[in-house]
């Protein structure tokens, strides 16, 4: 597969009469979108606002953050079994809006959803700190259930920045990047000297509200499978997570997989990339023994020399990473694990929940449970309500200035294990 | 600004005394600088000033230890300095494992700062790296004007109180003490260099090393389960509506102990969860789900456990360290023992 992404650098978002992508800036008319979003009679009403890089703004709590993209050419289109239609992606060309982010803000469960600040020490901490946001605050109707309003909200983020990503259909974008992926046979014959790689992807799969849909279906569903790197980039892999902020990977971040750019960046230079194994990370033992064995199974079969494991969450996905590591190693297949830690405020305790001497190659995103105090912000989207009880709050955790302390964990992909940051610890 | 006062420790090689054969020499106290102390001197500029120097002999502090320590203690009372370095020891195994054990005591009977250097695999560095700053050298003292600002700069940094950055920007040995910091290359690309490297068999280096995971081997069966109390405990963060002890939804400070004495069903406006790792729907609808009180009644009713505990004990295990929960159990686990708790039901989510 062959697919061109190419970027439409954009340096504004400005709410206008007419969308439309002017020398860069994204005009954007509310009230189209807004009656977009109020076709599904779960919402009472719904706010626009516009964050961006280093203005005194608060967005919380985050549901989503979704990047615009655009199929120009090639099979499919973006968000293939959720938004468009099934048909495989991942070739031909797409216009991304590079620097622009929706993101989605709505209470549904109250622990689970998180931060981003646009300035101040917690800016340091979040990637869509750097990204001009178009932010969406939901309301729902009264006594909507949180398993409903969740896949309404997940719905409606990624049909408006379906929406938006079509206005750069016909731009001229200001870089072209072009991605192959060979089928692996082809791969192994035109690289024969170098190291076979693969990447095995864990997505979060346990259930009630921690969900990841791979061409609409729900990966707790599926057995570990095969795709190509490109089709995520088109969007074949969909957040539907109210986990955690800090390590929950939001669509943007599988949009921009770092594990794919960064292997496709060494590819035919130190390594050869010719598989993506995706797997899950079920709750039930059986789950977690039958994926990692086919997990295991798959890197042996395609005769991988190597692979990189990524996580996403903590705790009982943990189990998942050190099953894969382990019965991936002893496939013979050398492996690079990424995790985060949880070693307590202190940072003294084991910072995982299982541990292998296998796993002798570990990135780590850093320790989720690093207090810090984020700066009192003038403005805030969304509601500051659950500050205390979200996943990184504490009782009384808001000083009278309106300054708050959190673990780091309540910033959104403070700690991502795709290695989307340059946070690490020792 | 008066500059800083700092008691430099070496042995008799570094103090010029001789090497082996003066090894048994007793502690000395001296003014200002000796040896390496003047490479100190420069790395402080006019920020501190080694105005004493402790020499001692490898053989006499080991082998007479008790002694020597006290001798030693007794001149670093006297001069009271702001900040007391020893070494750097490099891979002097006798000479690494005095500055560990002088700057141990040093730091924990007077409270004065301490700094010490030495290389990872010197004997010193696995006994003292968890309870003192160890800047980590090479093996041998070519590394000294490396080691010295670096052991300088830290010490320094520890006086001030300042923020100490992860051991790898600090330059100090792994001590046990997670510090996240940023760095140069995003995760990905550095999870990308570290398998080249290891498929090319070239060294790397981990950025977690794995601990050696706690196994607990399980009790012994009970063979009648009709006479013995059973309680309830719960990382699965049940606890009486309104989650009374603010009990954290993820990583918790503490758990809470709550009476069910004549509680026969957890219900919708009676219990909750404070867990905020799962969906808590159901768990609200029916508590029961997590916390089985009410299966448990119906089976002290029929007689198929002896009772059931009129207290259960819960937290939320959701990005709760290891450490926290092992401290939490160790403590009710004795409360559970006092109250003669004969088997406890663990349920998690």
């Amino acid at each position: 597969m062959n697919l061109k992404l190419g970027y439409i650098q954009i340096r504004d978002i400005q709410f206008a009469k007419t969308s439309a992508i002017k020398d860069g800036v994204l005009n954007v008319n509310a009230k189209e979108l807004e009656a977009l979003v109020l076709e599904d009679e779960n919402f009472a009403s719904v706010k626009f606002d516009i964050a961006r890089p280093g203005e005194s703004v608060r967005i919380m709590p985050v549901k989503d953050v979704i990047e615009p993209r655009v199929k120009v050419s090639g099979d499919g289109d973006i968000f293939p079994g959720m938004i468009s239609k099934v048909q495989t992606v991942g070739s031909g060309v797409t216009h991304v809006l590079k620097g622009a982010a929706i993101v989605t803000t709505g209470q549904v469960v109250g622990f689970q959803e998180g931060i981003i600040d646009m300035t101040g020490l917690g800016a340091e901490y979040t990637p869509f700190s750097k990204t001009l946001n178009l932010v969406v605050d939901f309301t729902p109707i009264k006594n909507l259930t949180p398993h409903k309003y969740e896949e309404s909200l997940r719905k409606a983020g990624l049909r408006i920045a379906y929406e938006i990503g079509k206005l750069g259909k016909e731009i001229t974008p200001d870089e072209v990047k072009e991605y192959e992926f060979l089928p692996l046979l082809e791969s192994i014959a035109k690289y024969p000297n170098l190291p076979k790689v693969g990447y095995v992807q864990m997505l979060q799969s346990q259930g009630l509200l921690h969900d990841t849909y791979v061409y609409g279906i729900d990966m707790k569903l599926s057995l570990t499978t095969m795709l190509s790197p490109t089709e995520v980039f088109d969007g074949a892999i969909l957040s539907g997570n109210c986990v955690s902020a800090c390590d929950k990977n939001t669509t943007y971040h599988h949009q921009n997989n770092p594990v794919i750019e960064d292997l496709f960046e060494q590819h035919g230079k130190t390594l050869n990339f010719c598989a993506m194994i995706i797997t899950n990370e079920n709750v039930f033992l059986m789950d977690k023994q039958r994926s990692s064995d086919w997990t295991a199974k798959l890197t042996k079969y395609l005769g991988l020399d190597g692979a990189i494991i990524s996580q996403e969450g903590f705790g009982n996905p943990d189990t998942d990473l050190i099953m894969n590591c382990k019965k991936v190693e002893e496939a013979g297949v050398k492996t690079v694990i990424i995790t985060d830690e949880y070693a307590g405020r202190e940072g003294t305790s084991q910072s995982l929940a299982d541990a292998d001497p296998a796993a002798d190659a570990v990135v780590t995103g850093g320790n989720a449970n690093q207090v810090i105090t984020l700066p009192p912000l003038k403005k805030i989207i969304g509601s500051i309500g659950h500050v205390e009880k979200i996943a990184g709050g504490f009782k009384g955790n808001m000083a009278k200035d309106g300054s708050i302390t959190v673990e780091i964990q309540a910033i959104i992909g403070a700690t991502n294990e795709l290695g989307f940051n340059r946070l690490s610890a020792r | 600004m008066s500059k800083l006062k700092v008691i430099h420790y070496i042995n008799q090689f570094y103090a010029g005394i001789g090497g082996e054969e003066k090894a048994d020499i007793k502690p000395e106290l001296r003014e200002g600088a000796v040896g390496p102390g003047a490479a100190f001197t420069a790395a402080f500029g006019d920020k501190a000033q080694i105005t004493h120097t402790i020499i001692c002999g490898d053989s006499y502090f080991n082998e007479n230890l008790e002694k020597a320590k006290k001798e030693i203690l007794g001149f670093v009372k006297k001069v009271k300095p702001d900040l007391f370095i020893a070494g750097p020891a490099f891979n002097a195994g006798r000479y690494g494992v005095a500055c560990g054990t002088i700057c141990d005591l040093v730091q924990s009977e007077l409270g004065i700062p301490v700094i010490t250097g030495m290389y990872r695999e010197n004997p010193g560095a696995e006994m003292f790296k968890n309870s003192v700053y160890i800047v980590e050298t090479n093996n041998s003292a070519v590394d000294m004007r490396n080691a010295v600002p670096k052991m300088a700069k830290l010490g320094l940094k520890i006086v001030k109180k300042e923020p100490i950055g992860a051991s790898i920007e600090d330059g100090y040995l792994p001590n046990g003490v997670r510090v996240n910091f940023f760095d140069t290359d995003r995760g990905s690309k550095r999870a990308v260099d570290m398998l080249v490297k290891k498929l090319a068999g070239k060294p790397f280096t981990t950025e977690y090393p794995m601990p050696d995971f706690e196994k607990v081997p399980p009790n012994k069966a009970i063979k009648d389960m009709s006479k013995v109390t059973v309680a309830l405990v719960t990382s699965g963060g049940i606890v009486p509506y309104g989650n009374p002890d603010h009990i954290e939804s993820s990583s918790a400070s503490k758990y809470g102990e709550y009476d069910i004495t004549g509680v026969m069903d957890l219900t919708e406006s009676t219990y909750e969860t404070a867990h905020g790792g799962y969906d808590p729907v159901y768990a609200n609808q029916d508590a029961d789900r997590v916390l089985p009180v009410d299966v448990l009644r119906e089976f002290e009713k029929e007689g198929k456990i002896g009772k059931l505990h009129h207290k259960f004990y819960t937290t939320t295990g959701n990005g709760t360290s290891t450490k926290s929960s092992k401290a939490f159990a160790k403590e009710f686990a004795q409360k559970l023992l006092y109250d003669k708790v004969g088997a406890v039901i663990l349920t998690s989510t």
